[in-house]
């Protein structure tokens, strides 16, 4: 059994046509799994989709066996999943400390001890802490978003192209981190650009194109795939 | 047709107020009615169009009224001769300083322009003032109380109303030049900023229309009552219509008035209809409704959105000299944003943005009631407190209070069509 | 010999002191603009009339407690109806947003519809207070007028130039400081007000976090409301209460928002003393202070004015139009709409 799984998943934005088609994504405790695939292909819908902020017309998510299927984004949070969206992810205008604040806002009980765990995870972030999110560099700005969404300790961490206009040594630094909560038993989901380096450290991979399931396995299997090797990674 | 009954109503209700009322007083308000509707016309073209929200139409209209002083008033020598070329002067040495200025923005960068600009400024504000405030002074202190300005040009009004246009075009294309590039809310306030300014100048520089002391020296466009009640044809008029001369005057008066302005009123349609319809009008409301696709697509949206502006000011120019023309008398602290601007919106929107003939019932129908509510609202108020006692304070506050209600009155009807019928009585096709 | 203190004692009483009442009052109207500005993205035309409300409110509970023969002693009965007018003018802001704004939220309506309501809100609330209390002028100051007298100035110091301060004018400016630093360390220290400032940096990932959209804005209204109450009774009390007038303050108000940086509280508080201090500035005659800084008997000739006052208003939107075409974000970098 999944501990997040979203089953056949077919609809699409509002009364649009359908973008994903009985697509399937799931993952374990402590696993990080990884979607793929070429422009257009649905990637951050799917995520979206599970985070509930689509309409499904058939299919459906599960989180531990509970079906969440209609739950608002908001009480998803409430239920243990974070998410972070693929931009405007941080509150620029605020200072670090007080975005991570705000990711514990539906907590009530001392999030303080949380906030030093973010802070051992990403230390630049404890030295920057009454900076201005909107004065740090792209990369670090992505930590304090991934940080953010750590303080209502979730239990599954969703990203959308966390990597997404940053530079090769700041992304591989990114994964090193991610990989981190990951060995906390914190389930990632995580859409990607960057295949090969994000199929490199992933459990599992799912390759979608044109809203469906085309390649699943792990991710070392993905890479070896002389298919996938052709049509996504360049060869 | 919807349409035509919507009119046909308005028509029964002027029958109604000259029936039970007086016609006179149907009249008057039929003729404010009409410029109200060429005002709406002209903030039509430039909402309907263009999706522009000008909060400065008052300023436009003082613009149209400040044309019809300079043509009709009658010049004043002693004026001219003891301040009118230091008026000259200023404005000249004005212009030398906004070349300076341009010069210098052109020529330098940095530092550099930065302080020369703001040298040029300030030394071009003081070195105008030396020539411009002995000017002023000379002009005000000819006789004061009847005259103390420049005067016009002693033309026959009528002209005014084309020279208004101009008036109001020419400073719509400054204030368009400077504000249209701004996103919605700002642009509303900038021109309502600009506008005040617009009047506080009119209210101030006696010299060009006596400021606060109002011209009302101007000659109507039509023989006046008195003069028609002397001249023998009008009594034999009158007689032939069995009504009384005086009473008989006083409509003719209105009526001649009715009948100028519905023309202007029609020829504006007429050209609006035909530049809505045409290519040109099409191309507008593309912009319109959506900006970024068709600035992508290579249309100079903002050259577009000055003509429009233009276009509209002209209009509410237009009908700025025509107000002041059947008031015989430009008073420029009337040009109250309350009254003038925001009322002309509740008529656009209730009537029907973005087309022509729902501005034009829109003109009539909030001016109506306008009008009316004032004359009701005291009623009403005594059938709302009839139950109370007769001496107590709180109604004969609530009584005389009563003619402010129609305030309340026309913020209520621009809420309820705003939220309910947004697109007003004749939406846009 | 130039007469320095003299000079000082000039500009203090017919510029400075002015000014910076002025600029209080400025400020805390733009404070209650620029806060529904952010939070709820409009541009509220109906602010100057609603501080125009709460003044007749408070006026009305004031004119009771004289009845009744309640007074502060020295200080104005107004402060003791404040309370009063506040709770009434946040009740009422609460049911125009219910009633006319909430709909415009709700359907996503472009930020020109919903300032167009504000305008149908403003005839509304205008209309109410022209009936309720009348349109003409209202006098309810009362207790002591002057803290220092000019001739008891020129007593005490022996300068030539006396400086008279209302008791209004410091009421102003010390309500005017508490205020702000009260609603200052709202914003930064407070969970609501964190979130709030969060709502209004980044309304998606604000709802994201789970903070309630309508508590927020809630609060936004009645910050807003009772700013704008107290902003029209300390005017009403240092000036008289016109309802007319507060229109007029609307534009002024505007301008400090903007020129400060829209959206910003801290540029709002800033851009009504500089709104505040250029209009004294620029049109004040500056014949006798430069009489006092010039060394001999020499009076210039004329005023040395650069502005009649008639054009008062018009330095503050022509210093609104030159900062939205030279820099609209303000200058303490608020949002561009």
């Amino acid at each position: 059994m999944s501990y997040l799984i979203g089953e056949k998943m077919t609809g699409g934005y509002g009364k649009g046509a359908d973008i994903l088609h009985e697509c399937t994504i799931a993952v374990e405790k402590g696993e990080i799994a990884v979607i793929v695939g070429p422009n257009g292909a649905g990637k951050s819908t799917a995520m979206k989709a599970i985070f509930g902020m689509l309409n499904l017309r058939e299919g459906q998510i599960r989180l531990d066996g509970k079906d969440i299927t209609n739950m608002s984004p908001q009480d998803k949070v409430k239920a243990g999943m974070g998410f972070v969206p693929q931009t405007s992810n941080v509150f620029t205008g605020m200072t670090v400390q007080e975005n991570l604040e705000m990711g514990a806002y539906i907590r009530d009980d001392d999030f303080m001890g949380t906030m030093e765990q973010v802070f051992d995870l990403f230390p630049i972030l404890k030295e920057k802490r009454k900076q201005h999110a909107g004065e740090l560099s792209g990369g670090q700005r992505q930590q304090v978003a991934v940080g953010r969404a750590l303080m209502t300790q979730p239990k599954v961490l969703m990203l959308d192209e966390p990597t997404a206009g940053v530079s090769p040594i700041v992304m591989d630094e990114l994964f090193d981190r991610i990989i981190e909560v990951a060995k906390t038993g914190i389930a990632i989901l995580m859409v990607e650009q960057n295949a090969r380096q994000a199929l490199n450290i992933a459990d599992k991979g799912y390759v979608l194109v044109q809203g469906r399931n085309r390649f699943t396995d792990t991710g070392e299997a993905l890479l070896a795939n002389p298919e996938v090797r052709k049509s996504f990674l360049g060869g | 047709m919807k349409n035509v009954i919507f009119f046909a109503l308005m028509g029964l209700a002027f029958i109604a107020v000259g029936e039970y009322q007086s016609w006179p007083f149907s009249l008057t308000i039929l003729n404010l009615c009409l410029i109200s509707a060429v005002m709406a016309l002209g903030v039509n073209i430039q909402w309907g169009y263009a999706g522009i929200f000008n909060v400065g139409i008052m300023g436009f209209a003082a613009l149209g009224g400040v044309a019809a002083v300079l043509v009709n008033a009658a010049p004043v020598p002693e004026a001219w001769a003891a301040g009118g070329w230091g008026i000259m002067a200023s404005g000249v040495a004005l212009l030398a300083v906004i070349g300076l200025v341009v010069l210098i923005r052109k020529k330098t960068a940095g530092k550099l322009r930065r302080y020369a600009t703001i040298i040029a400024v300030i030394g071009g504000f003081f070195a105008i003032r030396e020539v411009y405030d002995p000017a002023v002074a000379a002009i005000e202190s000819i006789d004061p109380a009847k005259t103390g300005f420049l005067g016009g040009m002693g033309l026959p009004i009528i002209f005014s109303w084309a020279v208004g246009g101009v008036f109001a075009a020419g400073g719509a294309w400054v204030v368009g030049k400077v504000a249209l590039g701004l996103r919605s809310d700002y642009l509303a306030i900038a021109t309502l900023g600009i506008s005040e300014i617009i009047i506080a100048v009119l209210k101030n520089e006696d010299w060009l229309t006596r400021g606060v002391k109002n011209v009302s020296t101007l000659n109507p466009a039509v023989p006046t009552a008195i003069e028609l009640q002397t001249a023998p044809w009008f009594q034999d008029l009158a007689a032939w219509f069995g009504t009384d001369v005086i009473f008989a005057s006083g409509i003719f008066v209105k009526l001649s008035y009715a009948v100028l302005f519905a023309i202007v009123l029609l020829g504006i349609l007429w050209l609006s209809e035909k530049a809505l319809k045409s290519p040109w009008g099409r191309m507008m409301r593309a912009i319109r409704d959506n900006r970024d696709a068709a600035q992508a697509m290579g249309k100079d949206v903002t050259r577009r959105h000055l003509q429009t502006f233009i276009l509209g000011s002209a209009v509410v120019g237009i009908a700025g000299a025509m107000l002041t023309t059947m008031d015989a008398q430009f008073t420029p602290g009337t040009y109250n944003p309350l009254r003038f601007t925001f009322l002309i919106w509740v008529m656009v929107i209730v009537g029907g943005s973005g087309n022509n003939w729902g501005s034009i019932l829109g003109g009539f129908l909030i001016w109506f009631v306008w009008i009316e509510a004032e004359r009701f609202g005291p009623i009403l108020m005594e059938l709302a407190t009839s139950g109370m006692d007769p001496e107590s304070p709180l109604r004969i506050n609530l009584m005389d209070s009563a003619a402010h209600l129609r305030l309340f009155l026309m913020g209520a009807i621009l809420l309820i069509v705003l939220r309910f019928s947004p697109r007003g009585l004749i939406p846009e096709k | 010999m130039v007469d320095l203190l003299n000079a000082l004692a000039l500009m203090s009483n017919f510029v400075f002191v002015p000014a910076l009442v002025y600029g209080s009052q400025l400020a805390l109207g733009a404070l209650g603009v620029t806060l529904i500005y952010s939070i709820l993205r409009f541009s509220n035309f109906a602010h100057g009339d609603t501080m125009a409300f709460g003044a007749m409110l408070t006026i009305l509970a004031t004119w009771w407690f004289q009845s009744m023969g309640i007074s502060a002693g020295p200080l104005p009965t107004a402060l003791l109806a404040l309370p009063i007018g506040i709770v009434g003018t946040v009740l009422f802001a609460l049911l125009t947003d219910r009633m006319v704004y909430r709909y415009y939220r709700k359907v996503k309506a472009a930020s020109i519809v919903t300032m167009m309501a504000s305008v149908g809100v403003m005839f509304v609330m205008n209309g109410v207070v022209r009936v309720v209390i009348g349109p003409g002028e209202q006098r309810f100051a009362d207790g002591e007028r002057f803290i220092i007298k000019a001739r008891e100035f020129k007593e005490l110091t022996g300068l030539a130039e006396g400086i008279s301060i209302r008791t209004s004018q410091a009421i102003t400016v010390i309500v005017t400081l508490i205020v702000v630093a009260l609603l200052f360390w709202f914003l930064q220290k407070s969970r609501t007000g964190k979130a709030m400032r969060a709502y209004a940096d980044n309304e998606d990932l604000a709802l994201l976090s789970g903070i309630n959209p309508d508590k927020v804005v809630m609060v936004a209204w009645i910050i807003a409301a009772t700013l704008a109450t107290i902003a029209g009774t300390l005017y009403g009390l240092d000036k008289s209460f016109k309802p007319f007038t507060y229109f007029q303050l609307l534009l002024p108000i505007f301008a400090a928002a903007i020129v400060g940086g829209i959206g910003n509280p801290l540029g709002a508080v800033a851009g009504g003393f500089i709104i505040a201090f250029s209009e004294m500035g620029f049109t004040y005659a500056y014949k006798r202070f430069v009489a006092y800084m010039t060394p001999g008997d020499w009076v210039p000739e004329g005023l040395i004015q650069l502005l009649s006052t008639d054009y008062k208003f018009a330095v503050s939107f022509v210093i609104l139009v030159l900062v939205l075409l030279v820099r609209p974000t303000g200058i303490f970098k608020g949002k561009v709409l």
